[in-house]
């Protein structure tokens, strides 16, 4: 694995360790009140990583707001790869005119800023994590469905296909079962890309105040840190590097998974 | 050197400002040419070993040999062409004047000017995105300080000069809009616009139909007996060669091993590995050579660069124990040189 | 004979108005999803109101006819360009609208050409240089930059240029009684900008310099490349005219790709920013939950992108001459 896989690889087991261990590490609420406000990190062995202006621990916020975008971001992403393999699929598939609709819709919705259209659909659907996933999941399928359309159309021409429909299988099984497989190569090379946009887009809806009002998240404890930001930047710093942190592993990761498994998409050093 | 400030009317051949008359336009000497591995550590490949080779202005040389030769590198090195990871020993001169030792600057401008280089890809050489006319128009205001108007009428000329009809309009479009033909001369136009008394041709003909083959050979060797440019013709096909070349070096792992007049060399090979590119590279008629004949061949691949003995020796008819042992230089032999233990035994 | 330009951007228009009209679809779905509709908003908006009320305004307002009705009604006023009425700004949501366009457009516009024009040159510097140090430091912090939500570098920006060394105003288009003379208000409004551009352009360059070194690495090696040194043309003219030039095509593709991207990314930077623009009504909307306001502005991004797209590909011609002939030839982009 290449240096920046491993990077890659350690900062992703430290994002999942963080979420996984929250609750052991700190238990209960994040967003208790504990401790005197604003207290600078690195003062306190209590909070090693200080308090914000109402008294909550930083690090306890900082490992349950790893939990959320590590569920939102996977969860996001899983809904826009696999609405994007379905629609792709069909439209490859099918051909003639379910194709070319199902084109103009992907079109459509690729037209569309993801981000806005993720705003709307919170504002008509109210605020909560599902709600969140499904926003982003509805805004980011796009591309996947183009990627996959493409590979089934080549795919569509191999013997294999034609075997299976002289063997009777209807239409929609072979789309899935034969044809589908194959056409997931170059899928995996946007995981990374999806997933790591999904947090990203995550922590800005937060940022904006549209995320779970009950969950702690990076983006919220960068909304909340805005005001005290001259005299605790910390604040804004800290989970901000997080989130930076956590958006590039899962790039350079990604960037790994798919360079090992497309041998032949090898590109050149 | 030719003097930048040429001559604008017309699309002459800038005047040549020849030192001597008997100066050979392009010498070279000793050149060897060695390539570093890739990753630095493992041994070196050896490509070219040890070239002697001049051409005068107004005659055309012909370099032939097969793929693996080194007859490719040899342009290359002259052009100054080859990749970082080559090591280039020997001179080469134009016109007398040694090029290797100059700094890197000058080296290029000399070359661009001096040299004009002619490749196999008649699409290749001209970049898709820009003009025909302004890829021209570009090598004029570098080597004869040509611009806007000037440049243009010149480059019109030239391309008219190389055959290319319609030159405004043609000057205008892009490389894909022509035919592999026209291609080819406007990329021969943008090698002349510098004025060189060199042309180093690499299979210029080998990707092209056959009739635009023999066209853009006349092209060549118009320019030669009319502009007194002096040619390298790098070939495969000795028939190419024969049918355009005064002189005929024959290269073999990196080596010369035979440079003769062409039709001398044509008549009676002297080397035995001539001789089998000659028989390669005349008509084949079953009805002549009666049914059960076949197509003369060579087997065996040609061995690598450096060894000991004569590196033709694997596949020679005629090699002995000495062939293996010993390598051959090249000695004077009929109005050239051959580098044979067993030189004009061969049967023609 | 129409000019060929005028022909092709003709043909795209058309060629767009089907994905329009899916948009409006969608957006009419999204507006229908939504619990309570104009009328509760409206009534919450004025304290509340009876029940007698709220049926009256919904007769009048069309209301209480079925989906289909009241979905050709929407598609009517769309076409219109009635996008309707916002509770939040008190103005119809197209004037709304209308009125923010002009400064996102400059926002983004001026973002756009440092991301693709830092992103080319240090990509070309990246693919000269490749395999070097150079080389890897430029892609890694290509890459640090693109991981960095844009609203955090906002503030960070925040923080160093306008709390600690006070060199820009923090927020704002142009300052409050400031110059009202064209060339002093023009370059107060540019002081102003300087910050969130800088944010969202430097956050989206790792995209064209990961492309522009991959393209000027391809070119490199081109057969006109080494033709043009066999010329002894000057470095500079070989990599500026026939390596660079022709790696452009994918970095002007990207462009029109990521315009959508970076609309969504002026919403959080026009909100951190404080700059009147698309994004931050986009913001006012959401958070005052005025849906007819949010679902006009999704439609105005996706007219904006539908425009810039053709723009992008109108530029295309002149990047690459093979491309125009075979759009020519077929008709479309």
């Amino acid at each position: 694995m290449s240096r920046s896989g491993w990077i890659g690889a350690i900062g992703l087991g430290l994002l999942v360790a963080m979420a996984v261990l929250a609750p052991v590490i700190k238990p209960g609420d994040p967003l208790d009140l504990v401790g005197r406000p604003v207290m600078p990190p690195f003062t306190d062995p209590r909070f090693p990583l200080g308090t914000d202006q109402l008294g909550r621990d930083v690090w306890a916020e900082l490992l349950y707001g790893a939990r959320v975008s590590l569920i939102v971001g996977i969860a996001a992403a899983t809904g826009a790869i696999g609405i994007g393999i379905v629609v792709g699929t069909l439209a490859g598939f099918l051909g003639g005119r379910a194709d070319s609709t199902l084109m103009r819709v992907t079109e459509a919705f690729q037209t569309v800023p993801t981000f806005l259209l993720a705003l709307a659909l919170l504002t008509a659907l109210g605020s909560s994590t599902f709600n969140v996933v499904l926003a982003i999941a509805i805004s980011s399928w796009a591309a996947t469905s183009r990627l996959v359309r493409a590979e089934v159309l080549s795919l569509r021409q191999r013997e294999y296909v034609d075997a299976a429909r002289l063997a009777g299988l209807g239409p929609l099984r072979i789309a899935f079962r034969e044809v589908l497989p194959g056409s997931l190569q170059p899928v995996i090379a946007l995981v990374g890309v999806t997933v790591g946009a999904a947090i990203l887009v995550e922590s800005a809806l937060a940022f904006l105040g549209l995320g779970d009002p009950n969950q702690i998240s990076w983006g919220v404890m960068i909304a909340n840190g805005r005001d005290a930001i001259r005299v605790a930047p910390s604040l804004v710093v800290i989970p901000g590097i997080c989130l930076a942190l956590a958006i590039l592993s899962v790039s350079l990761i990604g960037d790994e998974l798919a360079t090992r498994l497309a041998p032949q998409r090898r590109r050149a050093p | 050197m030719s003097d930048p400030v040429e001559s604008l009317a017309g699309p002459d051949m800038p005047a040549q400002d020849v030192p001597a008359q008997d100066v050979p336009a392009l010498e070279i000497t000793g050149l060897r040419v060695r390539f570093r591995s890739l990753d630095g550590r493992g041994p070196e490949v050896l490509a070219v070993d040890g070239i002697d080779l001049s051409v005068d202005r107004g005659r055309v040389l012909s370099l032939v040999g097969e793929s693996g030769s080194g007859k490719s590198t040899v342009l290359l090195a002259i052009a100054g062409l080859l990749s970082g990871a080559a090591i280039i020993e020997g001179e080469v001169r134009l016109h007398g004047r040694p090029i290797m030792g100059l700094a890197e600057r000058e080296r290029a401008m000399a070359r661009g000017r001096g040299i004009g280089m002619v490749f196999q890809d008649p699409g290749g050489s001209l970049n898709p995105v820009l003009s025909v006319g302004s890829q021209i128009d570009e090598v004029l205001g570098v080597h004869r300080d040509l611009h806007g108007r000037d440049a243009r009428g010149v480059t019109e000329a030239l391309l008219a000069r190389v055959g290319v009809g319609d030159p405004k309009r043609r000057a205008q479009a892009f490389p894909h809009q022509l035919s592999g033909g026209l291609r080819q001369r406007a990329a021969i136009a943008a090698a002349l616009a510098a004025g060189p008394e060199v042309i180093l041709a690499d299979e210029p003909t080998t990707a092209l139909d056959a009739t635009v083959q023999a066209q853009v050979l006349d092209l060549l060797v118009g320019l030669v007996s009319d502009e007194g440019v002096a040619l390298v013709l790098v070939t495969h096909d000795l028939a190419v060669a024969a049918a355009v070349a005064d002189r005929i070096a024959v290269l073999y792992a990196g080596r010369v091993v035979e440079e003769r007049p062409a039709g001398e060399l044509m008549d009676r090979p002297a080397h035995p590995y001539s001789s089998a590119l000659r028989a390669a590279a005349l008509p084949f008629s079953p009805r002549v050579a009666g049914d059960d004949a076949r197509l003369p061949e060579l087997p065996g691949r040609m061995a690598a660069a450096g060894g000991v003995g004569c590196a033709f020796a694997p596949r020679c008819p005629l090699a002995t124990d000495h062939c293996r042992a010993v390598t051959p230089e090249l000695t004077p032999y009929g109005g050239g040189r051959v580098a044979c233990w067993r030189a004009g035994e061969i049967e023609a | 004979m129409l000019p060929p330009t005028l022909v092709f951007i003709v043909r795209r228009l058309i060629h767009a108005i089907p994905v329009v009209l899916i948009v409006a679809v969608g957006v009419f779905c999204i507006l229908e999803a939504a619990p309570g509709d104009a009328v509760d908003s409206y009534l919450a908006s004025i304290g509340g109101g009876d029940l007698a009320l709220a049926e009256q305004l919904r007769r009048q307002w069309g209301l209480d006819d079925s989906v289909w009705v009241r979905f050709l009604a929407y598609m009517q006023s769309v076409v219109t360009l009635d996008l309707g009425r916002s509770v939040t700004v008190g103005v119809p949501v197209t004037e709304a609208i209308l009125t923010r366009l002009p400064t996102t457009i400059l926002l983004m516009g001026s973002a756009i050409a440092m991301s693709a024009v830092l992103g080319g040159l240090l990509g070309g510097v990246a693919a000269m240089h490749r395999g070097r140090r150079l080389d890897t430091f430029l892609t890694t912090s290509g890459l640090l930059l693109n991981a960095i939500p844009g609203f955090w570098l906002g503030l960070i920006l925040i923080v160093v240029f306008v709390v600690w060394l006070g060199w820009f105003p923090s927020a704002g288009l142009s300052t409050v009684n400031g110059p009202s003379d064209p060339v002093g208000h023009a370059l107060d409004v540019a002081w102003h900008l300087v910050l969130p551009v800088c944010t969202l352009g430097l956050t989206y360059m790792a995209l064209y310099l990961r492309l522009m070194r991959g393209a000027m690495t391809e070119t490199r090696d081109s057969p006109w490349v080494r033709a043009a040194r066999a010329r002894g043309l000057p470095s500079g003219r070989i990599i500026r005219r026939h390596i660079a030039r022709p790696a452009l095509l994918p970095v002007a593709t990207m462009l029109g790709l990521q315009i959508g991207t970076m609309l969504g990314g002026s919403v959080v930077i026009e909100t951190v920013f404080a700059i009147p623009g698309l994004g931050s009504l986009a913001y006012l909307a959401v958070s005052n939950r005025d849906l007819p306001l949010i679902a006009g502005v999704v439609l105005a991004g996706s007219v904006v992108v539908i425009v810039a797209n053709i723009v992008v590909d109108l530029s295309y011609g002149r990047l690459d001459p093979r491309v125009t002939d075979e759009r020519l030839r077929s008709g479309v982009g």
